[in-house]
């Protein structure tokens, strides 16, 4: 299997279960759901500077600087700028979602108790 | 290079470094540092303003790197606008956080200043990526002021507003990434150029990102179908905090305005085909919504929305006039809605239990003054004759003359106009006449007045001034459709030189 074909494939289902986990309704399951999402996207900003193997992310000196002979260093300080953000933001969702557990009684995303319990 | 043009971002993030250390120890003090910091904000707008009124676009390098590898900020004349409106309604929302919202929690003021720094950011940077920080700089402080005082309604608006925001970065990101994988830059005046050498077989996976853009920047600007979150989050805010989201909607429209004028250009690719039926779907869905309403804050929070509506159907339109004409309607229906959400919270609080919903409750202990407010904010937002809202939607309604969509615009914007001031005075009478039992007696006190009467003063200085106001619009609209001044400025700045260090 090639590189880019198992790449493609583990982006799409970070993403396909990430919307699944989003669309449901606990808190819990839809900030485990961005998290995913979160992962998907990191992976496909990495995969548009294109996929090289043991290639330097710096031109070497001599080397013609293209992306046949180097890594593109951008996707990867944006990946970077990306997670941090991302990491950041879902701890605040956590405690947003902890403190509605607390006032409310319920995981449930509107607030409201449906009876099914958390584990549903 | 002009160092004028980074200080809107570096003012709020000194002024609310400052304020995190000293507002748990020195409120009193913390008060005076956020107020002179958004003076001095708003006086930093103005003298932008007046840079970018030649027509120059001024461009700053961030690190002095040449151009497109660094990141750049670009003034034109629609950013200073767009800097000097932020700074007029965050002035006003201060004021009125400053009778008692600001005590409520922590880090208020700390918090209000790092949203200055998101938008102004926002309204500065000329690449897409930055971009895309400055909107998590600027969500990230929403998040902080919309959970300001907390309690379990705004905890479950919090939480919606949140995961919508950030399911909306990973799109936003998405569309990014694209762009960059197919263009290999993320500056937008080289994008522009880039994009439009773009090899046959990569113009639809340009579109793809376009229209994910726009999903993104849609939802920001709550456009139907996403809008149905702002009514329920912006009601259960803070009064300020829900005035300062006012130009928070209004960052979406910038965003498409920029992106899909000067990356994709005026009225080209699949995203600029859906922004009039979108725009003219969600003002219809917002006039109905605004009918409904059960509060008054909800009713403006559908204003708002209808605002959207209005100004994404006249970007539609794709021409310079009607661009010209959105920008001079978004700058009133701004001013206007925040002073709408200053006033439902002095209202709601002279009502007691009722508070600012629509049904009859306790009469006004000052009807006189209220009253007088709320009919001139209700005469400008529901666009009657001598008013500001009502030249900018003449300007809109006028550019369309022509353009195949007329008949449809004339229609969904007059009846919609129609129904906005049905519910407006529906719930003038409601709230000021229906009464049932006696004054509470509580005065208001001159810091919830004054930033609405200002906030008024300003909507209504739009039509006193309408002509240079209407002129400097138009000429921001002309430069941002003919996009060719910013790419040559953005893309021929050139680093500033300097002697080696001994």
């Amino acid at each position: 299997m090639s590189l880019e074909l198992l790449l493609a494939l583990g982006i799409g289902l970070l993403a396909a279960a990430g919307i699944y986990l989003l669309l449901r309704p606990r808190t819990f399951d839809t900030v485990l759901g961005l998290s995913l999402l979160s992962y998907a996207v990191n992976l496909f900003i990495f995969a548009m500077g294109r996929l090289r193997v043991g290639a330097p992310p710096i031109a070497a000196g001599g080397a013609p600087p293209t992306l046949a002979t180097v890594a593109d260093p951008l996707p990867q300080a944006l990946v970077l700028t990306a997670i941090v953000i991302s990491f950041g933001m879902t701890a605040l969702l956590l405690v947003i979602a902890l403190r509605g557990r607390h006032e409310s009684g319920t995981d449930q995303v509107d607030g409201r108790d449906d009876g099914r319990g958390s584990g549903a | 290079m002009n160092h004028w043009l980074i200080a809107p971002i570096v003012l709020p993030l000194l002024a609310g470094a400052v304020l995190t250390l000293v507002e748990g120890r020195a409120p009193r003090l913390a008060r005076w540092v956020s107020l002179l910091a958004t003076l001095g904000f708003l006086a930093v707008a103005a003298r932008l303003v007046g840079l970018a009124a030649s027509g120059e676009v001024s461009v700053y390098l961030l690190g002095n790197w040449q151009p497109p590898f660094g990141i750049v900020l670009a003034l034109d004349r629609l950013s200073a606008l767009m800097l000097l409106l932020t700074g007029a309604v965050a002035l006003a929302a201060l004021i009125h956080a400053l009778g008692g919202w600001d005590r409520r929690g922590a880090h208020f003021h700390a918090l209000f200043q790092y949203q200055l720094m998101g938008l102004a950011g926002a309204f500065l940077t000329a690449d897409l990526f930055n971009l895309f920080v400055f909107f998590e700089v600027l969500l990230a402080a929403s998040y902080g002021l919309l959970l300001h005082g907390a309690g379990p309604e705004r905890l479950r608006a919090s939480f919606h507003y949140v995961v919508l925001n950030l399911t909306a970065s990973a799109l936003f990101l998405i569309g990014v990434s694209l762009l960059y994988g197919l263009a290999g830059t993320l500056n937008l005046a080289d994008l522009a150029v880039k994009l439009a050498r773009l090899p046959a077989g990569d113009a639809g996976l340009a579109q793809v990102a376009g229209v994910l853009l726009l999903v993104v920047f849609g939802l920001k600007a709550a456009i139907l179908p996403l809008h149905l979150w702002l009514p329920g989050t912006y009601a259960a805010a803070p009064a300020p905090v829900a005035a300062l989201f006012a130009i928070m909607t209004k960052v979406g429209i910038y965003a498409i305005a920029r992106v899909f004028t000067l990356v994709f250009g005026a009225g080209e690719g699949a995203a600029a085909q859906v922004l009039l039926p979108a725009g003219l779907a969600t003002l219809a869905a917002a006039s109905l919504g605004a009918l409904a309403a059960g509060s008054l804050r909800v009713l403006a929070g559908w204003l708002v929305v209808a605002s959207a509506g209005t100004l994404l159907a006249a970007l539609g339109l794709a021409g310079a006039a009607s661009l010209g004409a959105a920008l001079y309607y978004l700058i009133h229906s701004t001013l206007i809605a925040a002073a709408l959400f200053l006033l439902a919270e002095a209202i709601g609080r002279q009502r007691g239990a009722a508070g600012d919903a629509l049904a009859p409750g306790p009469a006004l202990a000052r009807p006189a003054l209220l009253g007088a407010l709320f009919f001139a904010a209700a005469a400008a937002a529901g666009g009657l004759p001598p008013l500001a809202g009502f030249v900018g939607k003449l300007a809109i309604l006028d550019s369309a003359l022509g353009t195949p969509a007329w008949p449809w615009l004339f229609g969904v914007v007059l009846v919609s106009g129609l129904l906005v001031l049905v519910a407006l005075s529906r719930a003038g009478s409601l709230l000021f006449w229906k009464s049932e039992g006696s004054a509470s007696g509580a005065a208001v006190p001159a810091g919830e007045w004054l930033p609405v009467a200002a906030l008024l003063a300003a909507g209504f200085a739009t039509v006193l001034f309408a002509g240079p106001v209407l002129g400097y619009a138009r000429a921001a609209a002309g430069q941002l459709v003919e996009r060719g001044g910013y790419v040559e400025s953005v893309l021929g700045a050139r680093p500033v030189e300097r002697e080696p260090a001994r």
